[in-house]
C-alpha cells in the first residue's frame, strides 16, 4: 500500500546515481522483489507509470520486476521450504523454530541509461 | 538508436532511508534526545494513550510531540491541551514517515530542551514498519477490538517493535480476544518484545508503560 512512496524513493536515489554518472536519461530500471515483501507489483507498475511522466529523467523508463521466491530455513531439521505454501511451521518436522532465508528483498538491481 | 549502457546498482530500495535513519539516531544520541516512534492501526488509541503518557511524565522529562497525519490537525489540537510542545506534520498523502521527514519534524519542534520526542506515526500497520524513522525505540498499540490474530497478519510491524501495548482492555469481556494467544503470536514474531496490557481511558496499566518508557529515556541519555 506504500507503492507510490517507494517509487519516489527509487527515483530519488536513481537521480543521485544519474548525476554522478553523467546520465541523460534512464530507459529501464530493473528491480528484484521478494515474494513476501510488502510491495505489490501491479500497484508498483501503475505508480511507476504515473510518477515517471513527472520526472524528466524517467520520461520513457520501463520498469522490470524480477520476482525472488520466498524460502524459509528450519533451525531444527536444517531444511528449507517454500514460505508462501507452508508459512512459519516447518512442513518436514513441524518445528516453529524457522526464519526467512530469502523473499523480503526489494533491491534496485540495475538500470539502462543513455 | 541511442547508445545505451547498463549501470549496476545492487542496493536495497530502503538503503538510503536506513542510512539517514542511522545518522539521525546518532545525532539524537549526542544531543540527549530520546525519540519514540509510536505506531498502530487507525483508531487503536494512540492519541488517548499519548495524553495519559504526557500526564504521567510531564514533571519528569521535557516532552515534545510530532503528530503525523495525511491531513487535519485534530490530533495536534488534542495533544496541545496537555501542555506538551506539539507540532502537526502532514505527509501529503503518504502512508508513513521516513527518516528525512522525521528530521524535518524534529527541526520544526526545535528540540533544544526536549528530552523525550514522541512521533505519532500515520495510523497504518504496513508501511511505517518498512521505514526506519531514526527512533531510539519503536512502540505499537494493538487494541482489543482489532483481534489477537494481528501479529500473524502484520508480521513486520510486530517484529520491529520493542514494546507492544495492548489497549482497551476494559472491553475484554465483550470481545473474543485471547490475551494468551496474543502474547504467543507477538513473541513468535519478536521474542524480545515487551507486552503491556493497558486501558488508556481508565488509566489501567499506564504506570507500567510509563515506567518502562522513563527507564528507556534515562538509559538512552546516560550511556555515552
Amino acid at each position: 500500500m506504500h507503492e507510490l512512496g517507494v517509487v519516489f524513493h527509487i527515483m530519488d536515489s536513481l537521480e543521485k546515481v544519474a548525476a554522478e554518472n553523467q546520465v541523460q536519461g534512464i530507459s529501464k530500471v530493473v528491480l528484484e522483489l521478494g515474494e513476501v515483501s510488502t510491495v505489490i507489483e501491479s500497484y508498483l507498475q501503475s505508480c511507476w507509470k504515473w510518477a515517471a511522466k513527472k520526472r524528466e529523467l524517467f520520461g520513457e523508463a520501463e520498469l522490470e520486476v524480477i520476482k525472488l521466491p520466498a524460502l524459509t530455513y528450519c533451525e531444527n531439521c536444517r531444511q528449507t521450504y517454500p514460505t508462501v505454501e507452508y508459512g512459519k511451521i516447518c512442513p518436514h518436522c513441524q518445528s516453529p523454530d524457522t526464519w526467512l532465508l530469502q523473499g523480503n528483498e526489494f533491491n534496485i538491481k540495475e538500470i539502462e541509461v543513455y | 538508436m541511442r547508445d545505451v549502457r547498463i549501470l549496476e546498482i545492487k542496493q536495497s530500495v530502503f538503503a538510503d532511508n536506513d542510512r539517514q535513519a542511522d545518522e539521525l539516531r546518532c545525532e539524537l544520541k549526542e544531543k540527549g534526545v530520546f525519540l519514540l516512534n509510536l505506531m498502530s492501526a487507525p483508531g487503536s488509541g494512540k492519541t488517548t494513550t499519548l495524553m495519559k503518557t504526557i500526564e504521567a511524565l510531564k514533571d519528569k522529562v521535557k516532552i515534545g510531540v510530532m503528530e503525523a497525519d495525511i491531513d487535519s490537525d485534530v490530533d495536534a489540537r488534542t495533544i496541545a491541551k496537555s501542555g506538551a510542545k506539539v507540532i502537526q506534520l502532514h505527509t501529503g498523502g503518504m502512508c508513513h514517515l521516513d527518516a528525512a521527514m522525521t528530521r524535518q519534524g524534529l527541526e520544526g519542534l526545535e528540540t533544544g530542551d526536549v528530552e523525550l520526542a514522541i512521533l505519532e506515526n500515520v495510523g497504518n500497520l504496513v508501511c511505517p514498519a518498512e521505514f526506519d524513522t531514526g527512533a531510539s525505540k519503536n512502540a505499537m498499540i494493538l487494541s482489543v477490538p482489532e483481534g489477537h490474530d494481528k501479529p500473524l497478519k502484520y508480521p513486520l510491524m510486530f517484529s520491529v517493535c520493542d514494546v507492544v501495548l495492548v489497549n482497551k482492555i476494559d472491553v475484554l469481556p465483550y470481545f473474543d480476544f485471547d490475551m494468551d494467544k496474543c502474547r504467543e503470536y507477538v513473541l513468535m514474531r519478536n521474542p524480545n518484545a515487551k507486552i503491556i496490557p493497558i486501558c488508556a481511558k481508565t488509566g489501567e496499566g499506564i504506570d507500567k508503560w510509563t515506567n518502562w518508557l522513563l527507564e528507556q529515556v534515562e538509559s538512552w541519555r546516560s550511556k555515552s
